[in-house]
């Protein structure tokens, strides 16, 4: 019997195609935007969840508080050499390792433009290299005692970051003094690791003007330790070193996990306002199916009689009217998916064309996919409701008379 | 009255009783009586005509008769049950399957076949598929629609409309039939071969109750009940 409901359904949906069609459009509209908003925060969120595995749960990262990425923070809120070494000397660090990490202006002959360069002895850029996975793919990596030779990301050689082609030996200028390309870093994905000047931590000071300063501070934790345990007691030794109050620390000490979680949150409550946004739409969506339900029911008013005649009951009606908005959501749902999941895929092709990232990935979880299409039926369902309710109560005498 | 044919129709056997029926109206600040107490007493394999004038009150009686309508008082007796006293659920399967219905006005599903269409009280009594198929070819075969089973309504003449309706109300073999002016929407020559199918239905025992201002087409029943205002007279 759902099947032939189902067939009745769909015969009369396809009797009024351009009524169907426009109704559906709602339901699409709104079903693609989620589908893809959701898949690519999804996707977001996996990228971000790989990088912090392949940084491991053990580390701990020291930066002074503010906003943005480190290099950003401004003012006097900083980290030193001392604090790095007060660092180094808690029980349970196997190491510690200070970055400098500066925005400044860089230049090929006449071009000008900014970037972002990063301090790092030569050892510690061994640990983090080998600890991240990043690798030279051209020439060689930085020594000790090398003055003005700089390691370049990615995307200063293969990509057209500059208009003049660079290569190993060529001349690169930050903030007016003249570095050697010496080594080419392998492609990592975002646009501001490919983007980076690696240069001598204290080079780089010098020509910055920089007097003591660390951006961040990442600690390994030595094996048999308690990360949280250590980061604590990070946190205790830094206050009193630097005399701050508990609660009014000018640094943030956290665990990759805490990292982790802190940054799943925010993108969380992004995602989901964006979502959110998205589903008025689906709203608007429904009311539209609930409207061209009501028409409907209007205009078949005597077939509902009719079909009472004949010995309809009044569920039987109600559910071949629900079948029908339910279908109209589905349907919709169907193809909103299949738009949604276009868009994604497409934004994910321009990001990687344009930027370069592979950030926006999207992800084409089932959860999502047929979650969607459930949830395009149920709204259906639930605008095709009141509706349904209007019909099956038709009285079959008033209902026979109309016309 | 006329006497025709040579029809036995056992005299015990009834099938619809009214007893003091009436139907009631407020239209405005009048009350409209569309009928105004009516006894009746029908029998198995009868064909019975009501004819009277428009706003006589035949079709609220008829309508009071299938289960589409609820009497404002008095009883109706359809097979021995009291009808008046069930809720709309169960009127429904009465109308399903003891009754079956003609519409002046044909009103059969624009959306489906022929075919559908027979099928459609079928689908409501939750008969296999298979089943209804089969019963729904036969149906169309006995009203000589057999070479029309996939056209839709709109394909079809006036008569073949009105033949698929019959064919459909015979769907689930119920023992009445209800025909509300069945002629009135089709030529004499259209209307009298529906007629005629009533007949041959009668003879093979259905009873029949036929509503209708026109006597050339009562004149085809067993018996003719005239209604004037709502009352019956001789």
């Amino acid at each position: 019997m759902l099947r032939d409901f189902f067939v009745l359904g769909l015969n009369n949906l396809k009797r009024r195609k351009l009524r169907s069609w426009l109704t559906m459009i709602g339901i699409f509209i709104g079903i693609a935007a989620v589908v893809a908003l959701m898949s690519l925060g999804q996707g977001l969120q996996n990228y971000i969840s790989d990088e912090f595995e392949k940084l491991g749960s053990d580390k701990i990262i020291i930066q002074p508080k503010g906003m943005g990425p480190p290099g950003s923070a401004g003012g006097s809120l900083i980290l030193t050499s001392k604090d790095l070494r007060v660092i180094k000397n808690v029980r349970g660090v196997e190491w510690a390792v200070g970055m400098l990490l500066k925005q400044g202006q860089a230049s090929v002959g006449d071009e000008v433009g900014i970037g972002f360069a990063s301090g790092l002895t030569p050892e510690d850029r061994k640990t983090l290299n080998e600890l991240q996975g990043w690798g030279i793919i051209e020439g060689r990596n930085l020594k000790k005692g090398d003055k003005f030779k700089v390691v370049v990301g990615y995307n200063h050689i293969h990509k057209d970051i500059w208009d003049k082609p660079l290569r190993i030996g060529s001349k690169i200028k930050i903030e007016g003094h003249e570095f050697k390309i010496v080594g080419v870093m392998g492609k990592i994905g975002n646009p501001i690791d490919d983007g980076l000047l690696h240069v001598d931590k204290d080079v780089l000071k010098d020509i910055l003007s920089v007097e003591d300063e660390e951006s961040q501070i990442m600690v390994k934790t030595a094996p048999g330790f308690d990360t949280e345990e250590v980061a604590d007691t990070i946190e205790r030794k830094l206050r009193k070193s630097r005399g701050e109050r508990e609660k009014q620390e000018t640094f943030n000490v956290q665990t990759s996990e805490q990292l982790l979680n802190t940054f799943q949150n925010i993108f969380a409550v992004v995602q989901g306002v964006l979502v959110g946004i998205a589903a008025i739409s689906l709203l608007v969506g429904g009311i539209g199916i609930m409207n061209t339900m009501y028409t409907s029911v209007v205009e078949r008013t005597k077939e509902i009689g009719t079909m009472k005649a004949i010995g309809a009951r009044n569920s039987q009606i109600l559910l071949l009217f629900l079948i029908e908005s339910g279908l109209l959501g589905l349907v919709g749902g169907l193809i909103g998916v299949a738009i949604g999941v276009g868009l994604a895929k497409s934004a994910e092709y321009l990001a990687g064309l344009y930027i370069g990232t592979p950030l926006l990935q999207a992800s084409m979880d089932p959860v999502i996919l047929v979650g969607a299409l459930i949830f395009s039926f149920v709204i259906g369902t639930l605008s095709g409701i009141l509706p349904a309710l209007q019909a099956s109560r038709l009285k079959p005498v008033d209902a026979l008379r109309y016309e | 009255m006329e006497k025709k044919k040579t029809k036995k129709v056992d005299r015990k056997d009834e099938i619809i009783r009214l007893k003091n029926v009436a139907k009631w109206y407020k239209a405005g600040d009048e009350i409209v009586k569309a009928v105004d107490g009516i006894d009746i007493v029908i029998h198995k394999g009868e064909f019975v005509a009501i004819v009277g004038p428009s706003g006589s009150g035949k079709s609220t009686a008829m309508n009071m008769v299938g289960a589409l309508d609820i009497a404002t008082k008095g009883d109706i007796f359809l097979d021995g049950i009291n009808i008046e006293k069930l809720h709309e659920s169960d009127l429904a399967q009465i109308r399903g399957r003891k009754i079956g219905f003609v519409f002046q006005t044909f009103n059969l599903i624009p959306t489906l076949t022929a075919l559908e269409n027979v099928m459609l009280p079928m689908v409501f009594q939750r008969v296999p598929y298979e089943d209804r198929v089969e019963r729904a070819k036969e149906l169309l075969g006995k009203v000589d629609l057999s070479h029309r089973l996939t056209h839709l309504p709109n394909m079809l003449s006036g008569g073949e409309r009105q033949r698929v309706a019959v064919a459909r109300a015979l769907a689930n073999n119920p023992e009445v039939i209800l025909a509300d002016e069945p002629t009135g929407n089709l030529d004499t020559k259209r209307g009298e071969e529906v007629a005629q199918m009533f007949n041959k239905l009668s003879d093979e025992g259905k009873t029949i109750i036929l509503v209708t201002h026109d006597m050339y087409v009562a004149k085809h029943a067993d018996k003719i009940y005239k209604l004037k205002d709502g009352k019956f007279v001789r």
